[in-house]
């Protein structure tokens, strides 16, 4: 096969000595947020080949790390925008697991009241503000939140999550452009995980440019990250989100990262031929969830049996939000006609 | 109640369209709209590709950022779709952007947020969310602006769940409709004719509105049914003026809106006459004329006495050069031939 290795990772292991100012508490709160996004894309792929959730998922294993870290740093009132792959950023953003697998479950009360599927989540209530199944077209949108703070100055922010390919669309740049021209307080959050479906960024983008690079180029502070580190993703989203909040405008944050399942439904697809069998294992040993988790019972701050009682608490937590779910009504055909105007 | 609210709920104010009173420029009621709507609701924004120049955008916008500042009124980068985006994040938390450009063809380039996403959001957030958004267009005609300059894309749209399409003929209209837009909680596309624009007509001041969706009587007859929007139902009324000696009489409808549509005036209308002219400023083929032929033919078939006729444009791109322009566009003289024809032939 041609393709081998190609995208490296660092992962959270090289950063073993980071000492973290955060409080024992939000390390370990970050951790379990990340183990329960885990524990329930895990649900949701061994629940898929029942064929009950008639919706094309996009599994976030491997990209925990973005939105647990990014999401911990934000206030309820901030507003989060995404592409397809919704289901960390909902979840890190407080939506509500209920109402997220009812939507999956195509159920009247869903977070979407079944209109949007597993590519357009939201729970208002906490700040997921939506997303969108266009490639890059929740960019703008989320651009326009902020300019809706700005001008009615409220000391809010608004975050827009978009994947490598995202920043191959026109409409990214035009967004990140006004936002820099405007020092609109946004923070654009691309997760680059080197694929758009099965197209590997080399066929994409030309060489040693990178995207973080081209942000930079209009004029807005643009980082790098590792994307599989929390402590890397929460600081320099701290950062953005303090220089936003200041009046001091948009920052672009690049994380690396891999997805470690196929571009939609269940279970790896690296077989297919697309990408290196053995590129998904080299990522899995930077698991930003289990490499975290290594990292806190080093730093004496967790134990095995804490983790025990976390596992146990979602593990029930997931078995109750799928039987709400199952249990919850279908729409009626009435449903389809309501709130196509608002009235 | 914010202002916008009050005046959608408010039955009191709408104003009769009188002869009489001040008249007005088209451009000089958009632009008094505009300041109104500014003045009451700071959540009002207008922007767009040379709002603030020195002459605004057609006159239309004409000193709006001297009176309300530069955050309210802004030029804007190219970025039609960006922008569109932007508008449509903000309108979704609460702005009530005015989104201005020259052209209807540039709004092309915001097609993926105008059909996938701002007028999609309310539906896919189960009701959660509103989009009060304006994007307006001036359709151009003549004087070489061809191909790219003058395209009347409304049938294009019509076709899209969840936009309102507005196409006024009047300045008492336009302001009126540009007012009913604002306020509306929906993404609302207006769509103004540049020949339109030169129009001088009785506005009343202060704030009135024109409901969407609902056509008015521009003449009323017994001959045939007119039906259409903007400068079409201009030319339309002209003709049937002319043909008044003659003795012909017809229902001339201005429907104002294209979506949604008011099937009741045209049905209430064919059901009287019997016969139907459909007129656009737009493509014959799959528009606004065919979508009216198709409702005609499904709900008043039995009343026809005559097939449906249309006249919009052909199937073939606007040239730039002036003779050829004068074959492409349909005239006074076209439309009363084919006035005659239907009330005379059949
Ligand atoms: C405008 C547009 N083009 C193509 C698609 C099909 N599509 C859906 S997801 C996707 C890949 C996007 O990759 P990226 O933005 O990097 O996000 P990732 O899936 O890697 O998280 C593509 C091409 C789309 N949804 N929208």
């Amino acid at each position: 096969m041609a393709i081998k290795n190609k995208y490296k990772g660092n992962g959270f292991q090289s950063h073993e000595n980071q000492n973290s100012s955060l409080s024992k508490e939000i390390l370990v709160g970050l951790y379990r947020d990340m183990l329960r996004i885990r524990r329930i894309e895990e649900a949701i792929e061994s629940r898929y080949h029942e064929d009950e959730m008639k919706s094309p998922i996009h599994l976030v294993m491997g990209h925990e790390a973005i939105s647990v870290g990014s999401c911990s740093t934000l206030k309820i009132d901030d507003l989060i925008y995404c592409g397809h792959r919704t289901h960390g950023h909902y979840l890190a953003k407080g939506g509500s697991l209920k109402g997220m697998l009812s939507e999956l479950y195509c159920r009247a009360n869903g977070c979407s009241g079944s209109r949007g599927g597993s590519m357009h989540l939201l729970d208002k209530s906490v700040g997921m503000a939506g997303s969108s199944a266009i490639v890059a077209g929740a960019i703008p949108i989320a651009t326009g939140a902020a300019l809706s703070f700005q001008l009615k100055q409220q000391d809010r922010v608004s975050v827009a999550y978009l994947g490598d390919a995202a920043t191959e669309e026109g409409a990214c740049w035009e967004a990140v452009n006004f936002a820099a021209l405007k020092k609109l307080p946004v923070i654009f959050f691309c997760e680059n995980n080197f694929f758009s479906v099965c197209s590997p960024l080399e066929v994409r983008q030309p060489p040693n440019v990178e995207i973080y690079r081209k942000a930079e180029g209009f004029g807005l502070p643009a980082v790098q990250i590792d994307g599989t580190n929390i402590l890397d993703v929460y600081d320099s989203t701290q950062e953005a989100v303090a220089r936003a909040r200041k009046g001091d405008g948009p920052t672009f944050i690049e994380a690396l990262t891999y997805r470690w399942r196929g571009h939609g439904g269940a279970g790896d697809d690296s077989a297919s031929g697309y990408r290196d069998p053995e590129e998904v294992q080299h990522w899995e040993q930077y698991c930003p969830v289990d490499g975290f988790y290594d990292y806190l019972i080093k730093m004496n701050l967790y134990s095995k049996a804490e983790k025990d009682l976390a596992e146990k608490e979602i593990k029930e937590e997931i078995e109750e939000a799928f039987d709400f779910a199952i249990s919850s009504p279908n729409p009626q055909e009435i449903d389809l006609y309501t709130h196509v105007y608002s009235q | 109640m914010p202002w916008a609210e009050a005046l959608l709920a408010s039955k009191s104010n709408e104003l009769p369209c009188s002869q009489e009173g001040r008249v007005l420029s088209y451009v000089d009621a958009l632009n008094e709209a505009m300041a109104l709507a500014l003045g009451l609701d700071p959540n009002v924004i207008v922007l767009g590709q040379g709002v603030n120049d020195p002459k605004g955008m057609f006159g239309v916008t004409t000193d709006l950022h001297k009176k309300f500042g530069v955050e309210r009124v802004f030029d804007t980068p190219l970025s039609e779709e960006g922008l569109f985006g932007v508008c449509t994040g903000a309108a979704m938390n609460g702005i009530r952007p005015v989104y201005l450009h020259n052209r209807p063809d540039f709004l092309l380039l915001a097609f993926n947020q105008i059909v996938s996403h701002s007028s999609k959001f309310h539906y896919m957030d189960n009701g959660e969310t509103n989009v009060p958004l304006v994007a307006w267009a001036a359709i151009g005609r003549g004087w070489g602006s061809g191909a790219q300059h003058s395209q009347a894309i409304q049938g294009l749209l019509l076709g899209v769940p969840g936009l309102k399409i507005i196409m006024p003929s009047t300045p008492y209209d336009a302001k009126g409709l540009m007012l009913t837009a604002i306020a509306d909680n929906n993404p609302v596309l207006i769509f103004e004719h540049r020949w339109c624009m030169r129009n001088k007509g009785v506005v009343p001041e202060g704030i009135y509105k024109v409901p969407i969706g609902e056509g008015v009587y521009r003449r009323k007859g017994t001959d045939l049914t007119i039906v259409g929007t903007s400068h079409s139902i201009e030319l339309a009324t002209q003709a049937v003026d002319q043909l008044n000696d003659t003795g012909i009489t017809a229902d001339v409808i201005d429907l104002r809106t294209i979506k949604p549509l008011d099937e009741k005036i045209i049905l209430e209308s064919v059901q009287k006459t019997g016969k139907i002219l459909i007129v656009d400023t737009g493509w014959e083929m799959g528009g606004v004329c065919a979508e009216i032929g198709c409702l005609v033919a499904e709900k008043a078939f039995s009343y026809l006495k005559a097939p449906v006729r249309r006249i919009g444009l052909p199937d073939v791109p606007s040239p730039a050069g002036f003779t050829l322009e004068q074959f492409y566009y349909p005239n006074e003289e076209n439309f009363s031939q084919v006035i005659k024809e239907m009330v005379e032939k059949t």
